[in-house]
């Protein structure tokens, strides 16, 4: 049977697309979400049409890294997938929810009238902020660890909730409202420009409070984390990245309130991409924290190389025809472009 | 009370309320993706502008039924998870893989050229334009491809061996894609898919012939749709007897349910109509023709077919609901082969557009396709209990360990929102025929010439009514 085994370490490449996929998705989600966190606070309904009309062309595409990361940790890693998604259960169904409000409002709002236009904006809002929020609680629960006896989920129906998964929920909703709104500042001009630049001012000060958080707790929380930081040298090795989310985030405060347009948006996907190493490092080598590493959950290596062929080929694909759309809708965006 | 809630009824319940709700979608924008491609080609080929206003409209369906389809389907894929995790590790090797080729030969090519076909009309040109409805089209057979590829490997399991873990493992990917019902269901489910579609947009066109509105746009409607159905119906019973039969080889017991026979016997009888009793073990009332049963399944009058009797009774499907769902399935299916046969008669007598009673019926005809769809699911997955994984794997074991009480609550929250935000779909959708086709003059008229040929009301901009 075809495999790939003695040629390369295919769970550790899983491990890195896993992570890769749900990044993107995180990003990519990430500002159509944000855009929805800020929708009702907008100056007026022409904005909204506006921020609107800038995501609708992108939201389904950036949603399917949602279904990719968890496809493929079905595909790669069944056992984390099926202690990881009982152990989630309520978060996961009601970021579903969310992301059945937020999906359909695209189509619904085009298609009604002034008056049933606002349910669909609230549908948009709600929508956005319950799936960040749960997104955000899910992320704080799996770096808190998750029960596990033998091959099964053992821990209770809440224990995801608790004063550290509100954080992080929250801390989320924050960061994809910065990457909503410096989206916001490169796709549209004039009025709602500058709204979504007061927007990211505040949006970048809270991210900035609640990375600082979530950094220094980490630690303070988890021994393992704790040694994998805090010894020599290790330190000087991993010093760099929270220095360089900080410069980040000074950056992106300067450009905020300069004219740039393209350059906040892209440093907020390095802040992103900071915070988002520094968590991966925390939780190495595990998949399912801090219980089974994805050594263990690994698929049997058949399955694993089956999927890493069709990756290897079509992720660039992907990546390409996903890059061609993001050209063809190039530009500021309008507020009246319908179909 | 709520704590002794059994969890894997509930999680039954709960996924195959989502699942068939889900499929409602993909039963109609499959086939409606082909039919706006084969519109828009129609388009370029002859310059005609009605084939275009035609599409216009349809495409605005297409996009509020294409949106429900994948916030429906995200559900999904995560149930795999929440409900049966049970499932999920033992079969995962197997599944993982050809659900995550559907993400990436699939739902990637639908996600983004989706964007293009509803917003890039001014953007590209009407060659790439048409290029992104085609791969729109070519991207929902796809994930079909593999949907049912997995749902035929959990009916008709090959290709693996089980490890002495407990886990399955795959030992012939070959095998495992085309395992043996993978064909007949793949076939069957596209042209439902297709049929579907063609009932639906008979009924709209019949509607407004019936209602004298937007006469030559309805008659396109209509033709190209008893086009389907004079050439495709007929072919899907075609199809669904072979179904039926490569069922017979690997799910005796299923086909048993679906004739409600209970003795093994030579010479069966075919049961139109009857009433199951799952206790009695005979079916009630029946009304039997002679000997079709044999014959259908066989091949000969004489042929023997096995009754559920040959079962135990813990592996024994529910009777009743795979008994008649099938009824619905077929009973609609020679409707719509009727559709056809009328249809072509009226043709050649000239009446086909201006044949009232016709139009009715065809109104009459509009769900069909998704009631049939339905029942053809459900026949095919309550058949198979009480197995998950046919012979392998029973639902029972398959569950999560999470309590019923979280999957009684998550149940009616789904469907509390499913019902309000799909019958705000279905509310726009019904308005959107009711609008009816634009003419590109009204369009371009309203908006200011050089907007892109297709617009949306945007609502409050002079409420044109077109009626
Ligand atoms: C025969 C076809 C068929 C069947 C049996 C199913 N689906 Fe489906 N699904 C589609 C055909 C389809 C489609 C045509 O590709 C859809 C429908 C509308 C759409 O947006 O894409 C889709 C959408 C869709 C999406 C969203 C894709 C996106 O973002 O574009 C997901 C995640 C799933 N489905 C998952 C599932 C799962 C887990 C199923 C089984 C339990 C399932 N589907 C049954
Ligand atoms: C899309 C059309 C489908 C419909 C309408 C449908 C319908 C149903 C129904 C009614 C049940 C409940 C049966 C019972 O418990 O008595 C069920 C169960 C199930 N189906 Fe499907 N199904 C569809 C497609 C699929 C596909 C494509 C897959 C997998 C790839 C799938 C996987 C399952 C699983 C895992 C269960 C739960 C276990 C079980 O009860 O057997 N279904 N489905
Ligand atoms: C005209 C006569 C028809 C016959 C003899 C027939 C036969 C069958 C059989 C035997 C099955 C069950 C296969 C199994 O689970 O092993 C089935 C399933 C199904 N049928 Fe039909 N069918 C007919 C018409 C239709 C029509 C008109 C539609 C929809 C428009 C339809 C849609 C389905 C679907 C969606 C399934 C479930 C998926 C599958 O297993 O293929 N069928 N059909």
């Amino acid at each position: 049977m075809f495999s790939l085994e003695n040629i390369v370490n295919l769970p550790m490449i899983w491990y890195a697309l896993i992570f890769t996929a749900v990044f993107l998705y995180i990003l990519l989600d990430g500002f159509d979400l944000g855009v929805g966190v800020l929708f009702p606070f907008a100056p007026s309904d022409k904005c909204r049409d506006r921020m609107m009309n800038s995501i609708a062309p992108f939201w389904d595409g950036n949603e399917t890294w949602l279904i990719l990361g968890g496809g493929g940790l079905f595909a790669a890693f069944p056992l984390a997938y099926s202690v990881m998604m009982p152990a989630l259960y309520i978060p996961v169904i009601v970021m579903l929810l969310g992301l059945i409000f937020r999906g359909v409002a695209f189509e619904f709002r085009f298609k009604a009238t002034r008056n049933h236009v606002k349910i669909w904006d609230y549908a948009f809002h709600f929508g956005s902020l319950v799936t960040a929020f749960m997104q955000g609680m899910i992320i704080g629960a799996i770096v808190q660890g998750i029960e596990v006896e033998g091959r099964r989920f053992a821990g209770g129906a809440f224990d995801w909730l608790n004063a550290y998964s509100v954080m992080t929920g929250i801390a989320v909703v924050f960061g994809y409202g910065l990457l909503g709104s410096t989206w916001l500042i490169m796709k549209t001009d004039g009025e709602t420009q500058n709204w979504a630049r007061k927007s990211a001012s505040y949006t970048v000060l809270y991210v900035a409070i609640f990375l600082a958080i979530v950094s220094i707790s980490m630690p303070i929380m988890n021994e393992q984390i704790r040694t994998r930081w805090f010894t020599l040298p290790n330190l000087f090795y991993l010093v760099p990245i929270p220095t360089a989310s900080l410069l980040l985030l000074i950056a992106i405060w300067r450009d905020i309130h300069s004219n740039r347009e393209v350059r906040p948006f892209l440093m907020s996907f390095g802040v992103f991409l900071t915070g988002y190493i520094g968590i991966a490092i925390s939780m190495w080598p595990y998949i399912v924290p801090f219980k089974i590493t994805f050594n263990q959950a690994a698929a049997a290596p058949e399955s694993q190389s089956l999927l890493l062929v069709g990756t290897v080929i079509l992720l660039p694909m992907i990546l390409a025809y996903t890059g061609y759309c993001y050209y063809i809708f190039r530009g500021k965006a309008s507020h009246e472009a319908h179909y | 009370m709520l704590s002794n809630l059994d969890p894997v009824l509930l999680a039954r319940i709960q996924f195959a309320f989502t699942v068939s709700f889900h499929i409602i979608f993909p039963a109609f924008t499959i086939g409606l993706a082909s039919w706006l491609a084969v519109l828009e080609w129609r388009w370029l080929k002859t310059g005609k502008q009605i084939y275009a206003e035609v599409y216009r409209m349809w495409v605005k369906i297409f996009a509020v039924t294409f949106g429900m389809g994948v916030v429906s389907g995200v559900v999904l894929s995560f149930q795999f998870g929440t409900n049966w995790s049970g499932f999920s590790d033992v079969g995962g090797n197997v599944l993982g893989p050809l659900l995550g080729y559907e993400v990436l030969t699939a739902f990637f090519l639908e996600a983004s050229f989706l964007g293009i076909m509803l917003f890039g009309w001014n953007r590209v040109s009407p060659k790439m334009h048409f290029a992104s409805t085609v791969i729109v089209a070519v991207g929902t057979l796809i994930s079909a491809f593999w949907i049912l590829s997995a749902n035929s490997w959990m009916q008709t399991p090959q290709g693996f061996r089980i490890g002495q873990d407990g886990l399955l493992y795959p030992t012939s990917w070959l095998a495992v894609i085309f395992n043996p019902s993978f064909p007949f269901r793949f076939v069957h489910m596209v042209t439902a898919a297709y049929l579907t579609t063609a009932f639906t947009v008979a009924g709209v066109g019949a509607y407004y012939l019936w209602r004298k509105r937007h006469i030559s746009h309805a008659r396109v409607m209509l033709g190209m749709a008893m086009i389907m159905a004079i050439f495709v119906a007929p072919l899907q019973l075609l199809y669904g007897d072979l179904h039926g039969l490569n069922t017979l080889e690997h799910q005796p017991a299923k086909v048993a349910a679906m004739e409600g026979l209970w003795e093994t016997q030579r010479g069966a009888p075919l049961i139109l109509f009857g009433l199951p009793d799952q206790e009695a073990e005979t079916t009630k009332y029946a009304i039997k023709i002679p000997k079709l049963s044999s014959f259908i399944l066989t091949h000969s009058f004489d042929g023997e077919v096995k009754g559920l009797k040959e079962w135990p009774k813990d592996e024994r499907p529910p009777v009743a609901v795979v008994f008649w769902s099938f009824r619905i399935m077929v009973g609609i299916g020679l409707l719509m082969i009727a559709t056809g046969v009328i249809a072509l008669i009226l043709h050649f007598k000239k009446r086909l557009f201006d044949t009232r009673w016709f139009q009715y019926w065809c109104m009459a005809l509009t769900p069909s396709g998704f009631v049939a769809v339905l029942a053809g699911w459900f026949v095919t997955e309550v058949g198979r209990q009480p197995w998950i994984v046919y012979g392998l794997l029973r639902t029972a074991d398959a569950t999560s360990p999470v309590l019923g009480t979280s999957i009684a609550i998550s149940l009616t929250a789904f469907v509390i929102v499913y019902a309000f935000v799909f019958g705000a779909g279905i509310y726009y959708i019904l308005k959107l025929i009711g609008k009816g086709p634009e003419s590109l003059e009204t369009a371009y008229g309203d908006h200011g010439i050089g907007k892109p040929p297709i617009v949306t009301d945007l609502a409050g901009e002079g409420g044109k009514q077109n009626v």
